[in-house]
């Protein structure tokens, strides 16, 4: 709206240095917008119609970054989660046995008691699940996949579970970036995001 | 035997294209750095625990210059997808897009159809908020139990992305400690939408995802 009266502000200021038939028109257009923004919460003259198209979707963090191969990205991502499991488990399910020695040998699971196969079909549908009932995180050390936070250290989530073996204990310069805050404090009440630097 | 061969692993990394560049930044070449380009998504219990908060952030990286210009793209509708009975089918859909400074949220409702096509369902529960301009401080509107907010915040998200760079480049053989957030003094588009939880369920788990989609 600010911006908006600006704008309007500095056409008319060019306008007037130009001429005034134009300077008329200049005037004319600002009853015309200012008209439009008195319609208030019902909006009639804005339109909403017409169809829009998937374009980009995404989760869990870094699920299409991380495990799908670079020519599978753009159809993945055009892919529902209803169906992405069917088409992409044995993909993710290979990418990490090659990816990670925590996965490489028979029997390897990580720390959820997860072999790679049940790893993979978990991260094979591209979703967040969210519980309606408690603690909302990716991992907390006793929760697990009950949402995501703010503060939560997805990435070494991640590479921990990938690389960490059964205990966490496994490949530990690979399953930990030691970046493990943001670099502002967020918010406790909404918007709850920090204000932009 | 789980020696790490870390040649053998740095090679399948690069030929599977196991590049991170953050959470979802950048994940897709078709949708690189466009405006309908998803960074994040976050789901978590509001200040107020019967709150249920949805937090999407679009075009990453961007520096305080390139903040102060940015804006919301009209043409691209944000789509919360909100799966209830777990068969990963959307049941109830939020869907925000920008129109003349303001953010229109609709919803949360049941959608007309669901997949990869939508139309804006106008006729629901709509909370209309002035997006929030760089200097500002944070507007915010609350329509029957939905707040709504948009506009630059922080890129909540930090990692050493680059130093992830050099270990599956082969170059470094593990990450630093300390390690570099990447992602510091970087901003993105906000959109974050609070949503009272007996308008989604009384109990149990959903399933979530974020659509940006182009008309």
């Amino acid at each position: 709206m600010q911006l908006r009266k600006n704008i309007i502000l500095k056409t008319l200021n060019l306008n007037i240095m130009k001429n005034i038939k134009i300077l008329t028109f200049a005037i004319l257009s600002v009853f015309i917008m200012v008209s439009c923004d008195d319609d208030g919460g019902d909006s009639p003259m804005l339109d909403f119609s017409g169809n829009y198209t998937l374009a980009d979707q995404m989760g869990r963090p870094a699920i299409n970054t991380v495990f799908i191969p670079a020519a599978m990205k753009d159809a993945y991502n055009e892919t529902l989660p209803r169906n992405q499991s069917a088409s992409y488990m044995s993909t993710i399910q290979n990418g990490l046995m090659a990816l990670s020695p925590a996965f490489a040998n028979a029997g390897d699971q990580n720390a959820l008691g997860q072999d790679a196969e049940a790893f993979a079909s978990l991260l094979s549908t591209d979703v967040l699940n969210v519980s309606l009932d408690g603690p909302t995180t990716f991992y907390d050390g006793t929760n697990v996949l009950t949402g995501r936070n703010l503060t939560d250290d997805v990435i070494t989530v991640e590479l921990l579970l990938i690389f960490g073996g059964e205990d966490f204990t496994e490949n530990p310069t690979l399953s930990d970036d030691n970046v493990s805050a943001n670099d502002k404090a967020f918010l406790s009440s909404f918007p709850y995001l920090a204000s932009p630097f | 035997m789980k020696k790490f061969k870390f040649a053998a692993v740095a090679l399948t990394m690069v030929a599977l294209g196991l590049i991170i560049v953050a959470a979802d930044h950048i994940d897709a070449p078709a949708v690189q750095g466009g405006s309908s380009d998803i960074t994040d998504f976050y789901a978590f219990q509001g200040e107020d625990n019967s709150n249920m908060v949805f937090a999407v952030n679009l075009q990453g990286l961007m520096s305080p210059a390139a903040t102060e210009a940015a804006t919301f793209d009209e043409n691209v509708l944000v789509e919360i997808n909100i799966d209830t009975d777990g068969d990963f089918i959307e049941d109830l859909v939020i869907q925000a897009i920008p129109r003349n400074g303001r953010m229109h949220v609709f919803g949360p409702a049941a959608p007309a159809s669901t997949g990869t096509q939508s139309t804006i369902n106008s006729t629901a529960n709509q909370t209309i908020v002035d997006i929030t301009g760089y200097n500002d401080s944070p507007r915010m509107a609350s329509n029957g139990g939905v707040t709504v907010f948009a506009g630059p915040r922080d890129d909540p998200f930090f990692m050493d992305f680059a130093r992830y760079g050099e270990v599956v480049g082969g170059t470094a053989p593990g990450f630093n400690d300390p390690g570099s957030d990447t992602f510091a003094g970087t901003n993105v588009m906000s959109i974050v939408i609070e949503v009272a939880k007996n308008i989604i369920g009384s109990t149990g788990t959903i399933n979530t995802w974020v659509e940006t989609k182009e008309q």
